[in-house]
């Protein structure tokens, strides 16, 4: 059965022009042109996309969750990156 | 939600001891109101879980096609009609949010629907009860969708993230059905004898399968300690079916028709409405694959995915041909 399934596809939608495209789920379609056209009948059908776009679930490489500590740990000591990190004196205006 | 790839990867992941420091850590994040993603290490047995509450809720809304779609070439107006169809093409898509969000967890979509018509798979007792009258399609919305609200509403706060937001689009598409519900029971409790008769006569039968959609009374359901201590359920079942009772009940007196009850009455005291004890072998009767509906929706549901093969190996061999094409 699964080695006859048709291919998966995630599915973005950019719900008005402005914004950008967010993760909405996911759909199986034997091609392209009609992973859009299941996404469009799946996850739009009040108006909720102005566009789409789809994508081989096999094709997305993702950080992997138990090594996340160790990958984002490089931003975590870098406090003097946020403005909150400095001290301005009072009377200093528009700073 | 793409766990297809992460799959083998899963596998090991899922593999790794299941230390008590691991099931403690994991119990954290929960207590702490996290979200789990499809990626992160999880128990086995809450993958289980999720696997097994995700794929029936879909199986639900896709068996669930049939009581309405049995109406469809008969419904009274074309306003009607649309609406209907809508809401049929609504029940389509919310199984295959569900679908997409149960295939995170490493199941494939193939094995899901296998498992549904090799009856391994369940779904919600109450698509196994006939649509008789078209009061039955505003006693379905009105009911069957208001209970599956209750329900949903707090799993829009699963502690699975792919389960929770996919139960926030449904529940956002859900209250459309309600009220379509109550619009056709309102119409027909508004019209002539007949008609208040049909609505009546669907409440007396809809009512109690209804109440039983909120599953065993907590004293008798297996899951659900482990589920709320997961917080993959925010309240029990009787707590659900409680409110529901509450809210439901002035609803059938706004319309004139009466819950098919004796023992209800309100409870000054308590602030809740009191009702009589539920038919529970009635539903394990249905559970077991002996309700009215049982074997005729698995049947049609296997006809259709049969008659449906065809179409799926064209497709593929389209899509097949295209690349090839490309190709060369």
């Amino acid at each position: 059965m699964s080695n006859k399934e048709w291919p998966l596809y995630e599915v973005f939608i950019r719900s008005r022009a402005g914004l950008s495209h967010r993760h909405a789920g996911s759909v199986h379609a034997a091609d392209a042109q009609m992973a859009l056209d299941h996404a469009r009948d799946v996850y739009t059908r009040r108006n909720e996309g102005v566009s789409i776009w789809v994508v081989r679930s096999s094709e997305i490489i993702a950080s992997d969750p138990a090594e996340s500590s160790a990958f984002f740990e490089p931003a975590a000591d870098k406090i003097y990156r946020h403005p909150t990190f400095y001290e301005i004196p009072d009377g200093v205006e528009n700073l | 939600m793409y766990t297809q790839g992460l799959d083998q990867k899963g596998e090991d992941a899922g593999r790794t001891a299941e230390t008590a420091e691991r099931l403690a850590a994991f119990q954290a994040r929960i207590d702490a109101e996290e979200k789990i993603e499809a990626k992160d290490w999880m128990p086995d047995a809450y993958r289980r879980t999720l696997v097994r509450q995700i794929s029936q809720h879909a199986h639900s809304e896709i068996i669930g096609m049939q009581p309405e779609g049995n109406w469809l070439t008969r419904a009274p107006s074309l306003r009607r009609k649309a609406i209907l169809l809508a809401k049929v093409q609504d029940e389509a898509g919310h199984g295959l949010y569900l679908y997409s969000a149960a295939e995170t967890l490493g199941t494939s979509r193939g094995q899901m629907v296998d498992d549904l018509l090799s009856g391994k798979a369940k779904y919600s007792s109450i698509f196994n009860y006939p649509t008789l009258t078209w009061a039955d399609i505003g006693a379905i919305g009105w009911l069957v969708d208001g209970a599956a609200i209750m329900n949903q509403i707090p799993l829009c706060r699963c502690s699975y993230g792919p389960y929770a937001r996919a139960m926030v689009r449904v529940c956002k598409e859900e209250s459309f059905h309600q009220r379509q519900g109550f619009e056709i029971m309102l119409s027909l409790s508004r019209g002539s004898e007949e008609q208040k008769a049909m609505a009546q006569d669907a409440l007396n039968r809809w009512w109690w399968p209804s109440l039983m959609m909120f599953g065993p009374g907590d004293s008798d359901s297996k899951h659900s300690a482990q589920s709320m201590a997961w917080k993959i359920k925010r309240f029990t079942n009787d707590e659900l079916r409680q409110k529901f009772v509450d809210v439901t009940v002035p609803q059938a007196e706004f319309l004139g028709i009466r819950v098919p009850d004796d023992e209800l009455e309100f409870d000054a005291e308590s602030g809740h409405y009191k009702f009589g004890e539920i038919d529970w072998q009635e539903f394990f009767d249905v559970l077991a694959g002996n309700g009215p509906c049982n074997r005729q929706r698995l049947q049609k549901r296997q006809r259709a995915h049969n008659d449906g093969e065809w179409v799926r190996e064209a497709a593929r061999a389209y899509a097949e041909k295209q690349r090839r094409k490309a190709a060369a």
